[in-house]
Formats: structure tokens, sequence, C-alpha cells
């Protein structure tokens, strides 16, 4: 099927939080997630999933999800920290579902 | 809906896919599947990173982990705990410096092989999949045929070009807008647009890695091409050795047709193009534009007499526009990125970035995209890594059989058109093969003048036998009968070749010859002087002896040599009988008290 002009630019939309995970961008916000032995055990891939998924759904390309695999903080696992160039770092402890998803809606917001 | 966190990008290029790139893919698959994370991470086979001697690279996003050399057994660690728990397996990752034991970075763009890169013509290879479309149009692809076909004129194309001094990246370096405009200016209702992907230059694999890595890219340039042009048809050129090149070019163009944006009425503006693929098989010459044009009509590939020049009577006759691959390659990012963003790079008369393919003896050898006007020594030491095993640079041999080399003297030279004409050499299609000090630039003469030899068409006199006759006095040379006059006779001979040939192939094979002439004159004249080799290469004049001084009478030599031309007792020293002996430095290698000398 040809593709209207209208198509191709939704195609390009949609596809623009995929694709901009495979472009560096230094000025990206990251969302670093503790997946060490403890984050993972306290629940923080489905913290990840939660956050990814929003990320996802709002086409953030100015956010990337990186997990880390060193423990930091162990007894207030899962840890989520935001870095951004030039700022310091935020760091939240203890991080639930909700939580999770705030976090996420900060992010992208900020990004916006 | 799942949407990804992580994508692998494993290198599908030639290089990698022999060294079981596909395997390992297939293997990501499967241990992702295992690990519970098929729906978090996507495995995507790309193009050519460029550093091709350390595939297969698998490089994971959004850290951009670059890993060299992985091997199915490696996968299963990488996925447990790179993309389990976010660990990058630090000893497959890749590493910087001389012997790879150097520095490692965590982002394959800070490390000296990319950071001075510029990729335009590579920009999609190693970041799309080159089979599916919809990546290639997620990074802005077709945009710049759409904005063509709806808001511009033809002769506003050609001006873009024109404005951007984008120049022809197969070796001439003709400017590029002009040929557009010379095929546009022809009166005739039938017009072709041919691409040049035959690529010969031994070493040169930058065509082959964009047809691999983004073939949308070079069809898309096409559809433009014949926009500004007025042609309504293409012809892609490739040689059948490259068959994943051909395999995805093919998948690319039944792509385009199914979206529209090959065949009829494209975009709804009413203008047609299409693509139709040759393969050739694999003739240098067919590289020369007139002869490719014979080649695709179904004849023998021999050159025809300019002018007329194709753009006037070209294939079957008719108007043709003719581009190389890289070139074509340009063009998009060109009308998207502006005119004025490409002239914005390189040097006064030299714009844009060049693809050179690093071979020889340097440390990362594979494909470098960089600004013209970098020099030579950035080139060499710093994105090349240097050469290996502690070896002094010598001299580096650019354009391939065509071009010429440049000394370490020279090693300042800027990369572009004008200044490497200037030393004697061109860029050519951008192959650059380095040379260390074990390296007989006569032998290297010899060895791409055979090359010319073998692929001479033989349709004129002066390449068909005065390449003969030329490669006859550097046999003769090394092997230790040459004189004086020998040198000056072949001198003599490159010229006439050069002035009298028909195409680029002959008028151009003279060069390595002659620059070597010119930079190191006085290895030709040890040759036929002193019949001496000073880089120890050519065979008939080198001779293996044994210090009685340092010999200890070990027999380690006597056992290795293949014919037996090394005789004594044990812990007596040896001797090598010359008339047995076959030259192949074995006995070298095995000595361990350095002995054995060759000279």
């Amino acid at each position: 099927m040809a593709k209207s002009t209208a198509e191709l630019q939704e195609m390009r939309e949609q596809m623009a939080g995929q694709m901009s995970l495979r472009v560096e961008d230094k000025n990206a916000i990251r969302v670093v997630v503790g997946m060490g032995t403890c984050g993972i055990a306290a629940g923080a891939r489905d913290i990840m999933r939660v956050i990814v998924d929003e990320v996802g759904a709002h086409n953030a390309t100015h956010v990337k999800v990186i997990m880390d695999g060193n423990n930091k903080d162990a007894e207030n696992a899962p840890v989520v920290e935001i870095h951004v160039l030039g700022k310091d770092t935020v760091t939240y402890t203890k991080v639930d579902a909700a939580k999770a998803k705030q976090i996420a809606a900060e992010v992208i917001g900020e990004a916006k | 809906m799942n949407f990804a966190r992580a994508h692998i990008m494993v290198c599908g290029g030639t290089g990698c896919t022999s060294s079981k790139s596909p395997e390992i893919a297939a293997e990501f698959r499967k241990q992702l599947e295992a690990a519970g994370l098929a729906d978090e991470v996507k495995v995507v086979q790309t193009g050519c990173f460029g550093l091709c001697a350390l595939g297969p690279i698998v490089v994971v996003y959004p850290e951009g982990s670059f890993y060299s050399m992985v091997t199915i057994d490696d996968v299963k660690e990488i996925v447990d705990e790179h993309l389990v728990k976010g660990r990058p397996v630090e000893r497959l990752l890749y590493h910087e410096g001389a012997d790879h034991h150097g520095t490692v970075h965590s982002s394959l763009n800070d490390t000296d092989f990319y950071r001075k890169q510029k990729r335009i013509a590579l920009r999609n290879c190693g970041r799309i999949n080159p089979e599916n479309i919809d990546e290639y149009i997620a990074f802005d692809g077709y945009k710049a045929l759409e904005k063509v076909l709806k808001t511009m004129q033809p002769q506003e194309v050609i001006d873009v070009i024109k404005a951007s001094g984008l120049r022809g990246r197969g070796g001439a370096g003709f400017p590029t807008g002009n040929k557009w405009q010379f095929a546009a200016n022809e009166k005739n209702d039938v017009k072709y647009v041919c691409c040049n992907a035959d690529e010969g230059d031994p070493g040169a694999f930058m065509d082959r890695s964009v047809l691999e890595g983004d073939p949308h890219s070079v069809i898309e340039a096409m559809a433009i091409a014949g926009f500004a042009a007025g042609a309504h048809e293409g012809y892609v050129y490739v040689r059948a050795e490259y068959p994943i090149a051909v395999h995805r070019l093919t998948i690319a163009i039944e792509q385009a047709r199914e979206y529209g944006m090959l065949g009829k009425n494209i975009f709804g503006t009413g203008f047609d193009f299409d693509i139709t693929v040759r393969l050739g098989a694999g003739a240098f010459v067919c590289g020369e534009e007139t002869a490719l044009m014979t080649s695709i009509e179904g004849h023998r590939g021999e050159p025809r007499p300019r002018p007329p020049f194709p753009a006037v009577k070209g294939l079957f006759g008719q108007p043709t526009l003719e581009n190389n691959v890289e070139t074509f390659a340009n063009v998009t990012w060109i009308i998207n990125n502006g005119p004025e963003a490409f002239a914005a790079m390189g040097t006064e008369r030299s714009k844009g970035t060049k693809v050179f393919a690093l071979g020889g003896k340097i440390t990362n050898t594979g494909l470098v995209e960089i600004p013209m006007g970098t020099t030579l020594r950035e080139v060499v030491e710093e994105i090349g890594g240097g050469v290996p095993n502690g070896k002094k640079f010598k001299a580096a041999q650019t354009g391939g059989p065509s071009g010429g080399c440049l000394p370490a003297s020279l090693i300042d030279t800027p990369l572009d058109y004008e200044s490497m004409a200037a030393v004697g050499s061109i860029v050519g299609s951008g192959g650059l093969i380095v040379m260390d000090e074990d390296n007989c630039m006569v032998d290297i003469a010899k060895f791409f003048l055979e090359f010319t030899v073998d692929e001479s068409c033989g349709k004129c006199a002066p390449c068909r036998i005065g390449t003969r006759r030329m490669l006859e006095i550097l046999n003769k040379i090394t092997s230790g009968n040459g004189t004086l006059e020998d040198i000056d006779r072949l001198e003599e001979l490159c010229e006439h070749v050069k002035a009298n040939s028909l195409c680029g192939l002959g008028q151009t094979a003279p060069n390595p010859v002659l620059s070597t002439l010119k930079h190191f004159r006085d290895e030709y004249v040890a040759h036929v002087v002193d019949k001496k080799c000073p880089a120890g290469v050519c065979k008939d004049l080198l001779n293996y002896s044994i210090d009685p001084e340092k010999c200890k009478g070990c027999t380690a030599c006597a056992r290795a040599c293949p014919v037996g031309a090394i005789t004594g007792t044990v812990k007596e020293p040896h001797t090598i009988d010359t008339s047995k002996c076959i030259k192949c430095g074995t006995c070298i290698s095995k000595c361990r008290f350095g002995a054995i000398t060759k000279g």
C-alpha cells in the first residue's frame, strides 16, 4: 500500500521513542534503576517495566531508562536515580509502582 | 503495549556475517527468551559499524556499549550480566590502543576510533535494520524525496546539490551538481539514472557497506536524481561478489515499491521512477562509467571514447546521469539538512565527508568517515590507532591501483582532492593502505601493476601492452637484473601509458609506479645498483646467513627448514646452503638467538 504524507509522519512519530534509544544524547534525562540482586529481589524489575512503558507510551525521546548493576543502598531498594547533565542527582528510595508512575510522569513532563 | 528498553544491534555486514553474526543474533533471541526478556529487549541485525577487524561487533543501547569479537559462547554472559543485571561485560568491551588492551569506554562515540568521525554517508549503518523500510522512515527516510517532489523544481534540486559542493566519491571527484545539470540540459524523452556499485579498488568496501547497511538512502537519492534530470528509469550496477548487498538492495526496492516510493505516481505527484538491479562479474574496468554502461547493455565490459559523455549519450545511447553509491548516499542528507550544512564541513574546494577504507599495517582496520581535509596523521595515529608491533609508519597508498603513495614526510597532508593531487596521489574511491618499514615500495608498485595488468580489458594498446611492459621492467628490477636505464625507461613508459590510454584504468595505472619513483627513488636505485632490497622483501635479492658468533647450534632452524638447506652438528654453528634456500624466513622466526640475518 502506498503511504501518504500523513501516514509517514505518523510512523515517524510512533517510532521516535523507540528509535531514540539508538541515538546518543548527552543531554538526555537518565533514569537509572538499581538492578543489583537486592534491587531485583525487592521488585526493581517491575518498577523498571512501569517506567519504560510510561516513557514509551509518551514517546519521550529525551528520557533514557538505564539499569545499574551496583548495589548502592540495599536497605532502601528499589532505588531510582535521575541524572541530568549539570544538575545534582535526585535519588528515590523504596520505589513502588505508584511512585514509579509519578517519577516517570515527572521526567516526561520535564523533558517536554 | 510493551516498549523495548534495550536494543541489541548485531552487525550484519559481510565481515561480521562471515564470522557468524547471524548465528549470534539467533543465540541472543534464544537466550533472551530463556531469561524472560524477549519482550523487553529487541535484537536488530544492522549494517557495518566500521571496525571490521574486531568483528563480530555487537552494540547494546541505550548505553551504547560496544562489544567486539563476540562469540556464540559469550552471548549468555552478555544477557545474564548486562541485560538482566545491568552490568556490562568488561572483558568483551572494545579496548583501545595498539594491542587492544588499553582504555575501555562505556560508549562507542567516546572511542578514538569514532570521536573524530562524522558519519553522513554511513549515518544509518549500525543504526537501522536495512531490511526494514519502517526503520529507515523513522530516521527521516523518504522525507527528502517528498520535499523534492512536492515543493521543488528540478532546477532547484540541481542548485542545492551544486551549492553543497558535493563531488563524485567514486574516484575522479567531478562536481556532482554539474553532472546532474548536464543530464538535465539534454532534451530527450528517455533518460537514465545509473548507480555505480562496481567498487573494484582492492581493499575499499564503503559502497558495499552502504548498500548492506542503508540501501534505501541510495534508492531515495536515485529517485531524486531522476526527478532533477528528467529520468524515469534507474539502474544499479553491483558486482555479484556482493551477495548480501544485492539481497538487501532487492528487498529494499520491493519495500519501496510497496510503499509507493518507487513506481508510478510517487506521492501522488505524477512522477514515475523505478529501479532495476544489474549484476556485474567483478571486472575492475566496469567501474569506469562507459564500460559499466556497456556491460549493463549486455555487452562485454569495455570502455567507450569520451566525448560523447554519458550525460549526452550514455546508457542505451540515451542521456544518463551516473554517480557512485557513496555520492548518492550524501544526497538525501543534503536535501534534509541544507547545502550550507554540508558545505560547512571539509575544505574550501572539497566539501563534506569522505569514507576511507583503512587497511594494511594499522591497528584499527575498517571503514572511517571523516570530514574532508582531516590529515593523514589524524587518520593513521588517532582514528586508526597507529602502526602495530612498534613498527614505523613508512607510507600510505591512497586511491588503490589508480592512486599514489604518501611518504612519512607528507603525513600531515590533508586528505582532500586538491591536497592529494598536489602531492601526486588521489583521494580515489577511498582505499587507504598503510605500510610500515617492512614493506618494499618497488614491490608495492609491482603489486598494484600486476592488478591493473590482470584487469586491463585489452581494448586499447597503451594499456594492454604498456602496463605489461612496465610490469616486465619491474620484475627485472626486483629480481636483481635491472639497470639505471631501466628506471628511466620505466618512467618514460609511465608517461606514455598515462597520456594515451582510452579510459581511466590505463590513464591512472602508472600512478603507483610514478609516485613510488617520486618519493622512494632511492629504493629503486638500491635494487639496481646495490642489488639489495632495503626492506628485505624481494626474494631474489635476499641472502640468508647465520652469524657463527651468535649461533648456539640448537638445531631449531635446521629442523624447521622445509628444504633441508641448513646443516650443522649440535652445539656447533650451523650454515645455510644458499643454493637450496627458498628464502621463506621460517628459520628466522625459529631462531631464539637472533643469529640469522637476511640482506
